[in-house]
Parts: C-alpha cells; structure tokens; sequence
C-alpha cells in the first residue's frame, strides 16, 4: 500500500480509538453476557442457537451502525473542520486521501469485529461448555459481516464526500435496511409487470444485496455455506465497494473546498 | 527565477439555491514573486485574500489561469513537498498531541523517518511548544494552535512558505515572535508569502506587497517605494520647551514633548526654519522627509477603489 494512505488509514484509526467508539465493546460484552447468563437458566438445548443468533446479529447492528456514523463524517467533517487544508496542501493526492479514509475505518470495523468475535466465541463456550467442528462455521458469518461493513464504509465514504452527516446518515441507512431486504425486492420485481417490473429490477440490482451476506439463521442451524457463496459474496463486496469508492473519488477530486 | 508565478488565476462561485447566480471572488491576479523575498498580500477581510491562497493550494479549483510554484505547475502535488501553508484560524486534529500532529504532517511531506524526531523537537523549540508537546491539542489555546499551524507549516524545511494571517489569535509577543521567525526564514533564503490586514506588520516585515480589494488588485510594489512619496514636508526636531514665534508665522504643525519640540513644516520653508533656529541659538536634532506610510498608501488605494467603483456604478 502507498505510504500516505497507509498513514492516512492509521490516522483514522487512532481517531476513532481515542475518540473511543471502541467503547462500544463494553454495551456489547454486557448484552452478550447477561444473554447467555439469561439463555443458560430458562432454555433447554437451545442456548447456542440463540447465543449464534443473537451474538452475530449484535455484531452486525453494532458495526453498522459504527460504519455509518463515523463513516459519514469522514470527508465532510474534515472539511467543515478545515483539517483538511493541512493534509492536502502536502504532496497527498485527493484520491489518497479517500482510499486512507475508508481503509482506516475498514480497520476500525475489523479490530472491533475480532473483538465482538471474541466475545461471541465466549459466550457460546458458556453455554456449550465445548466447541463442536460447525461451531468453525461462525467464522464464516463473521467473514459476511465484515465484508457487509466494507460496502457500508464505502457507500458512507461516497455520501460523505458531497453530502451533509445528516443527509449521509439518512441516506446510508436507507440503503441498509432496503439493501438487506433485496432478495425480496428481486421476488417483486419476478413478479410485477410493465414499467413496475423495469423499475424494481433496476433498484434490486442497485442497491447491495445485504440479504446475500446474511447467514446467521443457517449457521446457527448448523447448516454448511456453499463455497461458491463465500467466492460469489467476496467478489460482490470487493466490486461493490471499489465501485462507491471510485463515486467518492471522483466527486472529491473536483470539489472546491470553500 | 521567480518563487511564484501567478498567471491570471480567476475564481467564479455560483452562489444561490434555486437561481444560481455568480459570484466572483477574485479578478484574474497576475502576479510574481521572487525567491527569497518576503511578500505581503493585504487587503481588507472579503477581499479575496484567503480564495488566492487557496486557489495555490489546490484547495479549490480556478474559473481560469493557471500558477507556477519554484517553476513547476502548481497542480504537481510533488511540489508540495517544497511548500508550507499555515490557513487561517488553524483547526487541527485536536485528539493529537502537538508530537504526534507534527509526526503524522511529516509522514505525508515525506520527512524520513530518521529525521523526524529531530525535526519535530527543533520545530517545536522554534515556536515555542516543547513544553507542551506530550499535551492534545483540544487543550491548547487559540495562540497555542497558532504556534502548532506554524510549526506544521515549516517542519519539512519547504522552500516557499505561506502564511494565512499568521499574527491572528496572538498576542503582542506572539506577533514579535512570529516577525522574527519570518525574518530568520528570509535570511535561510526562504520564500515567504503572507495575506494579512495588519499593515505595521506588513510594513516592518515585506520587501513588497501587493493590495488586493473585492478580488481585484490594487497596487503593487516594494514597501520603500509605496511609502516614499514625499509629501512635501519635513519632520524637524530640535531641544527646547517652546516655539519661536517666527517659526510658528513659517506655518509649522508644532509639538512639544519634555524637552524636544518636533515640527512638520513644507520642504521650502526648510532653511529659513533653520536661520530661526540659529539665532534662536537652539540645537536642531534631526530633519527628515515626510513619508507616506504604508497604512496611508493602503487607505488611498482603497478610497479610489471605493470612488471608481462609486463612479461606475
């Protein structure tokens, strides 16, 4: 990786360390562990169930909404801020600048990850006692959530760079919720005709298809992942993302920063 | 060589929300400024000022012209490596330490890495903030942020430097702090640039200014020259506690201050001053010219500014 992105990434992630947004860790190691506390007395052979269910679905929730949060401020604040004015009258390219920011918050997303992961791993060890061969299969919905923040953080970044927080809020969330409900979208779309059926395919294959990423329910059944999906949803992501990434640059590099 | 070419840089917002109208900030500037010079760019607040250092920054994009930094095109970002810039009313990363903002300034300029942490405690001595280089810079003042913005702005050694109202925020020794150390950067062959509205401080430090008024440039020229229209008159000083009478019928402007008399009287009534004076057998201190300041030079240019506009409208 060029030099000053790589700076500019870890510039970002001391940010949102002492800005403490890892703080986040403690809300969620205390619902996991008051869940498994609560699941371990009421339920009989479900516990693991609900502790995968519920421990990935938090993982997700909480690192989408970090994503979104401080992706959405990453350019505009440093414009409103002017902090911008001393990085890019040094020999940093606007482009650089974009690719930093998003792998900085990408890092962000995945230290927290590993943490959040780390506690899921805990929590089922105390209702299970034991790790079994599918638990590995978690690993895999971990991989989906990350590559689920990547499009996030880049779409954040996209909207960011010609929107307000508030405007980018809206808009990065909308994109989420509709996102995760694409599959359906697609359904309607099969199912409609005319201008309708032009319509809802167009915004199915526009907006990312969070539904794809989402295999909590299945790996909590212990049902395995196709490795077609973990290359399929990989390749998505990666696209997905390089594509609202390259939005971002290209609207950054011709905005006057008044 | 000239350290910075500007060949006709034009800024155009359009301004409005439905009906976008536009709006212009600044005139086409044509302007050169040469190595090692101190250069001073003034002009009243809005006068566009601000939009020229940013347009050279590559900060926004010019309606037209184009620039040219130690003789290489502006929009090169390798010549950035050569150039400092403090802006005004610095704001920076204020979850940093003074340390960690210069470290961070100094991975982008390229600084290696060997020479940083010289180069940091250097800079940091030089504006006055070793002291608090461990210390975030949310708990600086506003004069302290300054310092830091100056610190930034030289720390890689650039051989162009630009100042954004750097005597902004500080105090009386702050500013004394801040002429000095733009002296010693001339005398280290520095280019230095800087917009301000302060004129005592453009007049003690430039070797040329140019006056910028509502995007347009009024005037431009080496400080001596814009402040050496002679007016006419003389500055007489001589000891005493009174004014002869004959000296008074001369038509001078007499001031008396303890024991010295100092009076502005027109250059032909000069030697008959001095006859007084010697029958009065009193002892003539000093008699210099009469110049315009430069603060007076700026106040007439933007008079006439302010009539033709009038005029024209």
């Amino acid at each position: 990786m060029n030099a000053r992105i790589a700076y500019i990434a870890s510039n970002t992630f001391r940010e949102a360390v002492r800005d403490r947004v890892l703080y986040n860790l403690i809300a969620f190691a205390l619902l996991l562990s008051g869940a498994a506390i609560f699941v371990g007395q009421i339920s009989i052979e479900i516990e693991k169930l609900v502790v995968i269910n519920l421990g990935l679905t938090a993982v997700s929730l909480f690192g989408v909404v970090i994503a979104i949060f401080i992706g959405i401020g990453l350019v505009s604040k440093e414009i409103e801020k002017r902090t911008l004015y001393t990085v890019l009258s040094r020999p940093v390219r606007r482009w650089e600048f974009i690719i930093g920011k998003f792998f900085g918050l990408a890092g962000t997303l995945v230290v927290n990850t590993f943490f959040m992961a780390i506690g899921v791993f805990g929590a089922l060890f105390y209702v299970a006692h034991k790790f079994t061969r599918p638990d590995a299969l978690i690993l895999v919905a971990l991989y989906f959530i990350v590559l689920q923040f990547l499009i996030i953080c880049a779409l954040a970044l996209l909207f960011s760079s010609f929107s307000s927080p508030l405007l980018s809020a809206v808009f990065a969330f909308s994109l989420f919720v509709i996102g995760s409900f694409a599959e359906d979208l697609r359904g309607f779309a099969g199912m409609a005709h005319g201008l309708t059926r032009w319509l809802a395919s167009g915004a199915a294959y526009l907006v990312p298809n969070f539904s794809a990423f989402n295999v909590i329910s299945s790996i909590a059944h212990e049902q395995p992942v196709a490795a077609q999906l973990i290359f399929h949803n990989t390749l998505y992501a990666l696209f997905y993302a390089a594509m609202a990434l390259s939005g971002a640059v290209l609207i950054f590099e011709h905005r006057n920063l008044k | 060589m000239a350290a910075i070419e500007i060949l006709g840089l034009e800024k155009t917002y359009m301004v409005g929300f439905w009906r976008k109208r536009p709006k212009r900030a600044l005139h086409p500037l044509h302007l050169a400024v040469e190595e090692g010079e101190i250069f001073g760019f003034l002009g009243p607040n809005g006068a566009g000022k601000t939009t020229t250092l940013k347009l050279l920054m590559g900060l926004v994009f010019p309606t037209s012209g184009s620039a040219r930094i130690l003789g290489r095109d502006w929009t090169d970002p390798d010549i950035k490596a050569q150039i400092g810039f403090l802006p005004e009313q610095p704001y920076f990363y204020d979850y940093l330490t003074a340390h960690e903002l210069l470290d961070y300034y100094g991975q982008l300029s390229g600084v290696p890495a060997k020479q940083r942490k010289q180069r940091i405690n250097e800079v940091l001595h030089r504006v006055g903030l070793t002291d608090v280089k461990g210390v975030q810079l949310r708990k600086f003042s506003k004069g302290m942020l300054q310092r830091a913005g100056i610190a930034q702005a030289i720390l890689h050694d650039p051989k162009v430097v630009f100042f954004d109202e750097p005597m902004s925020g500080l105090d009386p020794m702050g500013r004394r702090e801040v002429r000095d150390l733009m002296e010693q950067l001339k005398q280290e062959g520095k280019t230095v640039f800087f917009s301000t509205h302060i004129l005592s401080d453009a007049e003690a430090l430039c070797d040329r200014v140019a006056i910028i008024y509502k995007g347009e440039l009024k005037g431009i020229g080496a400080v001596e020259d814009l402040t050496s229209t002679v007016q006419g008159k003389v500055d007489m000083v001589w000891q005493g506690t009174q004014v002869p009478a004959s000296i008074k019928t001369l038509g001078a402007e007499c001031h008396i201050t303890g024991e010295t008399v100092r009076a502005v009287i027109s250059e032909a009534q000069q030697d008959a001053a001095i006859d007084v004076l010697r029958r009065e057998r009193l002892r003539l201190i000093s008699i210099t010219p009469v110049r315009t300041s430069l603060e007076e030079y700026f106040v007439e240019k933007l008079r006439k500014a302010e009539s033709s506009a009038g005029g024209a409208a």
